[in-house]
């Protein structure tokens, strides 16, 4: 196979193999393997399986914003308010807060007795998805006629303006009436725990149900954008992506198919705000700052816009970075040089640093896009014919 | 072809069914009018070319056609339909079929996925269907690359490229994975704006050879805008020639190229 490079298809990278699997199957297999073990190897009621639990649903979110801002290209700056959707929605159907309501279904005994809707997790799962995909679809009609930055500026007052009805909707919804939504900064609390059929409900020392969960969801996630991806509705988007006039006169419906992703995006970012809703215990309007969405941001385009391994790796190291490698294992290092700080202050300063970095090293990010490598990877096993000189019509 | 054939083909062509007609087409950006009431039509199986100096409007012409602009004025009917005020997608998928004056592929896609985009609109796979993957799914899918190769092979490209990423094919495949794109779709009419533009003699030729395959294989009309005097003489059975947005000039190639008033605008008043 020493002319293998002969017939490489352009412009896309050869995969790597190891016997009949190409490398990056075995990677992620391992990958995931690790995965499954990880609650056993660390204290199943300690920081790391916590931090790990968090860095999967960031996954879930990235792998979100990526169908939207990676596959589709349409730069999306307000995903917080995806993630708030979500989060409220918990919060909603999952605590006392409507206190004169009482509806409970599917839900644990000592719940049956408290006031307020009680819905099981797996029921307000997909009622997030549909609330965060309408909300999705409403944020994109605005900006159907938008290029570029102009989307980023729209998505991006979006975001504002739902976490600004988060702060203020403890009286009142847009100031009419004296409805308490979101009971503002003080927020709800507490929001009820995971209760799968089956097994035990979740609990707030043993992390180990929570981690599984977690990465259900993510693999879940990682397997639809797949999917989508090699699907007619993926190429549909990348297609826009790389050229909007060219796609609309392919007969790709824009209007249809940018919808699509902004909805899909925000189905992803809402299911994942459910489930650090029930995690934290608490929905609270602090919780969803401008930031949120810069940092989800961040992380698929350290890992690759567009890539869905680039994403999960993106997604993981930001997030270990962010909660565990700062905080608990940097940390004291400056203090142990005889400076007078913490490390977490710098947080965002060490964030913009490693972008940077990134940017002047790899810009196409840590594993960048490779389409459709597998599903072409049989064309090098073919003989070599580099003497055929290519037939022209 | 003798002359009664000749004749023949001529009162076909007048008296035939149009799949494409134009009435009082007009578009005016601001203070300009840059079509001007042009009626024209492109009857079936027919080749078609428009022809004009820079700025004539051809490519204006072209975009209110598909759709991507609206026409100010006059309207569009395309196979007994009134396409005017719909939508490109729509267009397409009624079977309007076009390539661009400068190659507009997705870059990042291979050939095939390119020309699985052109299947777009005859694809039926939704997102759950996707997402599940079933078996109609699967096997659309699988009928959708045979077909896309199928195609790829049809304009030539060779099987070796189809995998490559467009942008970096060579020009002339690139100018036939686009003719390959707009094939997918099944169109009843194809436009091509200038699709020989860039090439040399022998590639014109070539390409004037296989618009005539094309539309004996697939009995598709075919609508051009091209500046390379030869390839419109040499396939056109009705030449369209506009000027400063006006049709000023049509019929048969032989007649159109003697025009005073077609000389006149390509090469300015004489005496």
């Amino acid at each position: 196979m020493s002319t293998a490079t002969a017939s490489r298809p352009r412009g896309m990278n050869l995969p790597r193999k190891v016997g009949p699997f190409p490398l990056s199957t075995i990677v992620a297999a391992l990958a995931i393997g690790f995965a499954l073990i990880l609650p056993w190897i660390f204290d199943s009621g300690g920081a790391f399986v916590n931090d790990a639990t968090t860095a999967l649903i960031y996954v879930v979110m990235a792998l979100g914003l990526n169908i939207v801002v990676g596959f589709a290209g349409l730069l999306d700056l307000g995903y917080v308010a995806f993630f708030a959707i979500g989060a409220y929605t918990m919060g909603w159907f999952g605590s006392s807060f409507f206190s004169s309501a009482d509806i409970h279904v599917g839900v644990a005994e000592f719940l049956q007795a408290q006031p307020g809707i009680h819905l099981n997790w797996l029921l307000i799962l997909p009622i997030a998805a549909l609330f965060t995909a309408f909300a999705g679809a409403l944020l994109g009609f605005p900006t159907l006629r938008l290029r570029g930055d102009y989307i980023a500026i729209v998505t991006l007052a979006f975001g504002e303006i739902i976490g600004r009805i988060a702060i203020n909707s403890d009286e009142g919804v847009f100031g009419f009436g004296h409805f308490n939504l979101t009971n503002g900064r003080t927020g709800i609390n507490p929001v009820d725990k995971i209760d799968l059929p089956f097994i035990e409900p979740f609990r707030s020392l043993d992390l180990r149900p929570w981690y599984y969960t977690a990465l259900a969801l993510a693999l879940i996630v990682v397997f639809v954008n797949f999917r989508l991806r090699d699907s007619r509705i993926g190429r549909a988007w990348i297609a826009i992506r790389e050229d909007e006039v060219a796609a609309v006169s392919m007969g790709i419906p824009t209007v249809r198919v940018k919808l699509l992703a902004y909805a899909m995006g925000a189905a992803f970012g809402g299911m994942a705000g459910t489930f650090v809703g029930t995690f934290v215990g608490t929905v609270n309007a602090d919780q969803f700052e401008f930031s949120f969405s810069i940092f989800v941001l961040a992380m698929i385009i350290l890992g690759g816009l567009g890539s869905i391994w680039g994403v999960v790796l993106g997604a993981l190291s930001l997030s270990f970075i962010n909660t565990w490698l700062i905080p608990d294992v940097f940390n004291s290092v400056p203090s142990k040089i005889g400076l007078d700080f913490d490390l977490t202050e710098l947080g965002f300063g060490i964030f913009g640093f490693l972008l940077v970095i990134m940017m002047v090293l790899r810009p196409q990010g840590l594993i960048p896009e490779k389409r459709h490598q597998a599903e072409f990877a049989d064309v090098f096993d073919e003989p070599e014919q580099d003497t055929v000189v290519e037939a022209r019509a | 072809m003798s002359t009664p054939d000749l004749q023949a083909e001529q009162d076909r062509l007048n008296s035939g069914p149009a799949i494409l007609e134009t009435q009082y087409l007009t578009k005016i950006f601001g203070g300009l009018t840059a079509v001007d009431g042009v009626s024209f039509r492109v009857p079936e199986r027919a080749i078609v070319s428009i022809i004009g100096p820079n700025g004539a409007g051809k490519t204006t012409f072209f975009n209110m056609l598909t759709g991507l602009y609206r026409p100010s004025l006059g309207s569009v009917i395309f196979d007994g339909k009134n396409v005017t005020m719909r939508r490109p997608d729509q267009i397409t998928a009624l079977g309007v079929a076009r390539t661009f004056q400068n190659i507009r592929l997705f870059g990042t896609m291979s050939a095939i996925e390119n020309v699985l985009v052109g299947q777009h609109s005859r694809l039926k796979a939704t997102v759950f269907g996707s997402i599940i993957r079933t078996p109609r799914v699967r096997k659309e899918e699988r009928k959708a690359e045979e077909r896309a190769r199928e195609v790829l092979g049809y304009v030539g490209v060779s099987a070796r490229r189809h995998e490559d990423a467009a942008s970096y094919l060579s020009y002339g495949d690139q100018r036939r994975v686009e003719i390959a794109r707009a094939l997918a779709s099944d169109p009843k009419l194809l436009l091509l704006d200038e699709p020989t533009a860039g090439m040399n003699p022998q590639e014109s030729e070539q390409l004037t050879q296989f618009m005539r395959k094309l539309r004996d294989d697939l009995n598709l009309s075919i609508l051009l805008i091209e500046h390379d005097m030869k390839v419109v003489m040499g396939v056109s059975e009705q030449v369209t020639v506009l000027d400063h947005g006006e049709k000023i000039a049509e019929g048969e190639p032989q007649a159109v190229r003697h025009d005073p008033r077609v000389v006149e605008a390509y090469l300015g008043k004489q005496g």
